[in-house]
């Protein structure tokens, strides 16, 4: 049964919270169906985590999906750089869905729930499937799959507030723009190489050389994918879909699904489109990078100025979206280890910060600032996680946040990009406006009258302080991401480089 | 819609052959053009002509949302119990080799059982999502035609 189940690891990974789905409908009772969801993303990590382990010392599992043989079947493959991507997303569905069951029962009502917790184990499943799979049509149909269920996810917000509604059908518009802009890029590499197979691709890619077509292909690849992970003009969808959506999706989301769609960028830039491609470099320079820089301040800036608190780590998160972007368009190893391991630092910190929102939500009844007035003596341990937290997302020392900004400054400094690395600094000093923002109306400000908060539950609590305690914990021991990270990296340089030499 | 008897008959004339059309696609996907999601829809497009011509409500007396739901999960975990069967049997997620001794006929069957998810899967949501739009304004009043 061991050998049955380690043979099927990369199968397990998604068929496991795909048959799970449908039996959670079914369930009926919203506590029921969400112990359930729970155990299943229990599972899920559980598996995630062994095929990290299998692939940490660089092997690469291949498996095939009905034994047929790729390129022509679908292929999953799993190496250090997806392994820990779905560590990320099946560890965050862990993380959150304990705490989702008193933040949905406050948000959903009870006869939604089993309904709500499908469409979040659907998501999952979309997310894992797009990271593990080797197949680029087979990423579109869980993009998909992924993307469905998140516009129904965050338009259960709906019960809270009426214009979660709107900001799904916007998500819904601009993601199906993104996914057709993808698909026709798929399209364009289809009609050259005559194959959907990621390696296949790029061999042939390669083969073929250069031309107008795969020009297009490129384009329409980036700017679908610019739309998934809302690359900064392309931003529009977030704001309000983060802000609207009920808040254990909001810090589901935020953690998972613009990190699997960088993922996807990463693996279609540089194993399927080549390293040293220069059509890319040239892109990646003139557009990427600026637009990274772009975001990194428009959105602080945007964000500074917010009164809703989720809203603010929206924008927020839309400038770290820029820092990720911007260690890709380095075009350097230090750079996509600073890509890679901010992948799940942010990760970390935005889920945490996110979580703590879902709490004042839950028992402040606002997540609007200005409503936080003294909230730091009422719930303490909630807005000492969102200290640590925002500190985190600042990127002081002893935390993730750091790291990230060490890498990333770094490889802006072996590039001898000095303007650059002052930029990344300056940009984290808004980060620091607007996190003290939060923290001052917290602590300093007195609580209005007559307004009685509690504390968290423990149920809130614990998730939350488990990914603070990471964030600190990765922050001063940061040997595995920074080691997966750097892998990862040297993987995507290495595998184009040889695909390009032969 | 009580007057309108030519429509009644018509229509009570054309939805077995609709059913019968929808399982003949069903099942000589294998061999043939056809398959689950063609079958699928037009199996629920005789549900929804029924419904057309009788009111929804009529139609949620054959066929509750409740039972609905249940099959349109039922359907996916045909397909991806098919798949689980095949890993327990040895073979890879979807790999219908194990299912029989002779790998031509095993694929048949994979493919038939599959397919038959595909279709309880598809009748059931299409019939959900004409429900759900239906079923969401009060219905128009034979007088108001």
């Amino acid at each position: 049964m061991m050998a049955l189940i380690e043979t099927n690891l990369p199968a397990l990974q998604v068929v496991l919270p795909l048959v799970a789905a449908p039996v959670c409908a079914m369930l009926g009772r919203g506590s029921r169906s969400w112990a359930f969801a729970t155990a299943v993303s229990w599972l899920t990590f559980l598996v995630a985590l062994s095929l990290f382990a299998k692939t940490f010392g660089g092997t690469i599992i291949s498996y095939e999906m009905g034994g047929w043989a790729p390129p022509i079947g679908i292929e999953y493959r799993v190496d250090v750089l997806n392994a820990f991507v779905l560590m990320i997303v099946s560890g965050m569905a862990a993380i959150v869905l304990p705490y989702a069951r008193r933040s949905v029962a406050a948000e959903i009502p009870a006869e939604r729930q089993s309904f709500f917790y499908t469409a979040f184990l659907l998501c999952l499943t979309g997310l894992l499937g797009v990271t593990i799979t080797g197949d680029a049509f087979n990423v579109f149909v869980f993009l998909e799959i992924s993307s469905l269920s998140t516009y129904a996810l965050v338009a259960s917000g709906a019960w809270r507030n009426k214009r979660a509604l709107t900001a799904a059908y916007n998500y819904l518009i601009m993601g199906t723009v993104g996914a057709t802009f993808f698909v026709i890029g798929i399209g364009m590499l289809y009609m050259v190489t005559g194959t959907l197979n990621m390696a296949d691709l790029a061999v042939r890619i390669a083969a073929h050389g250069d031309s107008s077509t795969v020009h297009m292909g490129f384009v329409f690849i980036l700017i679908g994918i610019g739309l998934k992970l809302a690359m900064f003009p392309l931003h529009l969808w977030l704001p309000n879909a983060y802000s609207f959506a009920p808040s254990a999706v909001t810090a589901f989301l935020a953690a998972t699904a613009t990190k699997v769609a960088v993922y996807v960028m990463l693996r279609f830039m540089f194993t399927v489109f080549g390293f040293d491609y220069e059509f890319q470099a040239a892109t990646l320079e003139m557009v990427v990078l600026p637009l990274a820089i772009l975001a990194m301040f428009a959105a602080s800036l945007v964000a500074i100025f917010q009164d809703d608190l989720k809203r603010m780590l929206a924008y927020s998160s839309v400038a770290q979206i820029g820092y990720i972007l911007l260690g890709l368009a380095f075009l350097t190893d230090t750079g996509l280890t600073a890509t890679i391991i901010h992948l799940f630092n942010h990760a970390v910190t935005k889920g945490a910060l996110f979580m703590v929102a879902g709490c004042y939500v839950l028992m402040a009844g606002t997540s609007s600032i200005s409503g936080l007035r003294g909230v730091g003596r009422d719930m303490p341990w909630t807005t000492a996680a969102f200290v640590v937290a925002g500190f985190s997302l600042i990127g002081l020392p002893l935390t993730v946040g750091f790291i990230s900004k060490w890498y990333l400054v770094q490889a802006a400094l072996e590039l001898g990009w000095w303007p650059v690395a002052l930029l990344i600094m300056a940009s984290s000093l808004l980060a620091i406006v607007y996190v003290w923002r939060v923290v001052e109306t917290a602590y300093l400000q007195p609580a209005p009258e007559g307004v009685t908060r509690k504390e968290a539950p423990p149920s809130m609590l614990i998730p939350v302080w488990i990914l603070v305690a990471m964030s600190i914990w990765f922050g001063i021991n940061a040997m595995t991401t920074s080691a997966a990270a750097s892998r990862g990296g040297n993987m995507l340089i290495g595998s184009s480089q040889i695909l390009w030499e032969d | 819609m009580e007057h309108h008897s030519i429509l009644r008959v018509i229509s009570k004339l054309l939805i077995p052959p609709i059913i019968l059309y929808a399982l003949y696609v069903q099942w000589h996907g294998d061999y043939g053009p056809g398959g689950g999601f063609q079958a699928g829809v037009v199996f629920a497009v005789a549900f929804i002509l029924y419904s057309l011509v009788y009111g929804v409500d009529a139609l949620t007396r054959i066929v509750s949302p409740r039972l609905l739901h249940a099959f349109a999960g039922i359907g996916v975990l045909i397909y991806a119990g098919t798949g689980v069967v095949t890993m327990l049997l040895g073979d890879a997620f979807l790999g219908y080799n194990a299912l029989a001794h002779d790998p031509v006929h095993a694929q048949e069957w994979g493919i038939i059982v599959v397919e038959f998810g595909v279709g309880v899967t598809v009748a059931s949501v299409m019939m959900t999502i004409f429900i759900a739009f239906a079923s969401h304004n009060p219905p128009l009043k034979d007088e108001d035609w």
